[in-house]
């Protein structure tokens, strides 16, 4: 061992200086001193303010044409923002998300824990179930729900080859059932794989010393492993619920007027509005996600809790310190 | 120590004859794969003593003492701890698993501190040593109570509203060792509680271990720390390969040991 750190060491040696390595001269002693008590100059970055010049110009000529170009139709814009149709629209996408959120997040902590399960029927099942839905496109799923009445003019349940309950199909499921049922049901898959990769985070030793304390099997689970799987789960988890807000739009496939649903019809009525309902469509997309996000970064901010010695700051702080630091570089400039 | 909380009662109904040993090992064979990990070990610990396992890593002195509080399932042999088999049942002249509420159970009855700790991140100072009592049964005001005694213990009443990566890994092992004992155990096992500390802060946990000793409890100590052995332990159980090579006095063990193995041992970490 002790050769080989000789030999390293030597090798180090051998290697010429390379002519840059000279020492650039010192200032001297009295110039130092003033010197070290100021301020470091930070090395500027031109290349960047090339960049981001171009940027700018490429995007202002975007935005300029904004408003130049009539057939944006601003002036129709609010009246169709908060028409009755509209809201309706929003509403249906609102509640159709929020439902299958909320069941796709349990479904997918059932199926994330049965996969991980020791039993290999259970396991193998959900490995199949995540399988399916993840190979088939939401539209396909919707359709064969929205024809699930065809194929099974009624659904009962019992024992197999024995006594069955039995309900008619159609009186059984809406419409918006069965489309939050085919949103939740392709959801759940996805989302099955985000717990379960956030339960696999979660150190091996935190199971030990719940186990060593002998803290009941399913307080483990929802007071040591689960909050702090959330951390990981929650940022994928609010992307899944993004992609889930836009997936909603397939429903109008399906005779269900969400938001697209309502915009896309009042397109064929009003065909000279078409352009400023795909705009009213587009800033609901937008609010829905804007709200999503903010949420997301407290929730984000909740769980993080112990993570970090001093908790990372809100953007508004960030702000209020960039503007600060900004100031004392300025001061120690002059 | 009066606010203490005790779940279950040691079971002596179990055996007529008065026990003596706190813990005692029968025949403790472990096998993962092809790796003998434990080639049956006997072992018996005398209660109210400190007993110190050392040995080279890889001899399975971790695994043994895991087998105690049977966070690790033996293949064959059991493992007794105030006269209750743990873990484990005789029933039908077999040994049988225990359901796992039972286990649990009994694991909260025998103190286990690891080596890195393994405070809950997300809780507090305080929650981390309430959570096991309250999830058990202990009225919440009773446990926070019982926890800020048992803070104040370990010398870190200030700190209970902080997290744990807050605090230094020897205020860390300080509290976790607070945790284990919440049900007032009467077996406390240490799983090299130094090992993942920085030199400066190995003597402020060696510290409140030493002020558990001679206190009635009783100590199993895994440590690489040869000087602490020969201080507190009454016995040290040298290990190595799966077996048990040499015990006795930290005298006879450290001193002089008769063992080749021991004495090459030694002659690497003295």
């Amino acid at each position: 061992m002790t050769n080989t750190i000789r030999e390293l060491d030597r090798g180090i040696r051998l290697a010429p200086p390379s002519p840059a390595a000279q020492p650039a001269s010192l200032p001297d002693t009295a110039e130092l001193a003033r010197l070290g008590t100021r301020r470091v100059a930070r090395l500027r970055h031109p290349g960047q303010w090339v960049a981001a010049a171009l940027v700018l110009v490429l995007a202002l000529n975007f935005v300029q044409t904004l408003f130049t170009n009539s057939s944006w139709e601003w002036a129709k814009v609010p009246t169709w923002l908060f028409s009755p149709a509209i809201l309706t629209g929003l509403q249906l996408t609102l509640l159709a998300t929020a439902i299958s959120a909320v069941v796709s997040f349990i479904g997918g902590i059932v199926v994330a824990l049965a996969r991980m399960s020791a039993n290999p029927v259970l396991s193998t099942v959900s490995w199949l179930y995540v399988w399916v839905f993840r190979s088939l496109p939401l539209i396909l799923v919707l359709l064969f729900l929205f024809n699930l009445g065809n194929l099974y003019p009624a659904i009962g349940i019992g024992i197999p080859f024995g006594p069955q309950l039995q309900v008619n199909t159609f009186t059984l499921l809406t419409p918006l059932a069965l489309g939050v049922i085919g949103l939740s049901l392709s959801e759940i898959a996805y989302s099955s794989e985000v717990v379960r990769a956030g339960l696999l985070s979660v150190d091996q030793g935190q199971h030990e010393a719940a186990k060593a304390l002998g803290i009941p099997r399913r307080r483990q689970f929802t007071r040591i492993v689960l909050p702090q799987a959330l951390r990981s789960i929650v940022p994928s988890y609010v992307n899944q619920i993004v992609g889930l807000i836009k997936a909603s739009s397939l429903l109008f496939y399906v005779s269900l007027l969400d938001l697209f649903g309502v915009a896309q019809n009042l397109g064929s009525t009003y065909p000279t509005d078409v352009i400023p309902l795909l705009v009213v469509a587009t800033i609901w997309y937008l609010a829905l996600t804007s709200v999503i996000s903010v949420i997301q970064f407290y929730i984000e901010r909740f769980y993080a809790r112990g993570v970090f010695r001093v908790l990372p700051p809100t953007p508004f702080q960030k702000v209020r310190r960039a503007i600060a630091g900004a100031r004392a570089e300025i001061r120690s400039a002059r | 120590m009066s606010a203490a909380v005790r779940i279950g009662s040691p079971v002596d109904i179990h055996s007529p004859v008065e026990v003596h040993n706190a813990v005692e090992v029968h025949n403790a064979v472990k096998v993962y794969g092809d790796n003998t990990v434990l080639r049956g070990i006997d072992l018996e610990v005398a209660r109210g003593t400190v007993t110190v396992i050392i040995g080279p890593s890889g001899s399975g002195k971790s695994t043994l003492l895991r087998a105690i509080n049977h966070l690790e399932k033996l293949d064959e042999g059991f493992v007794i701890v105030g006269g209750e088999l743990i873990g484990v049942r005789a029933h039908r002249g077999r040994i049988r698993e225990l359901p796992e509420k039972e286990i649990l159970r009994q694991r909260s009855r025998i103190g286990f501190v690891f080596q890195n700790f393994n405070l809950f991140p997300h809780l507090t100072i305080l929650e981390n040593i309430t959570e096991a009592p309250i999830s058990l049964g202990t009225a919440p005001a009773a446990a926070r109570e019982l926890a800020r005694t048992l803070l104040a213990s370990v010398g870190l009443d200030d700190k209970e509203t902080a997290y744990p990566r807050q605090l230094s890994g020897g205020q860390q092992q300080r509290v976790a060792i607070a945790r284990a004992l919440a049900f007032d155990p009467e077996v406390i096992l240490f799983d090299e509680p130094t090992s993942a500390l920085d030199p400066e802060l190995v003597g402020e946990v060696l510290a409140v271990i030493r002020s558990l000793t001679g206190t009635g409890r009783t100590l199993i100590v895994v440590t690489h720390e040869i000087g602490f052995a020969r201080e507190v332990g009454d016995h040290v159980v040298f290990m190595d390969e799966g077996v048990i090579v040499e015990q006795g006095t930290p005298d006879a063990v450290l001193d002089h040991p008769g063992h080749p193995r021991t004495q090459n041992f030694l002659s690497k970490v003295l």
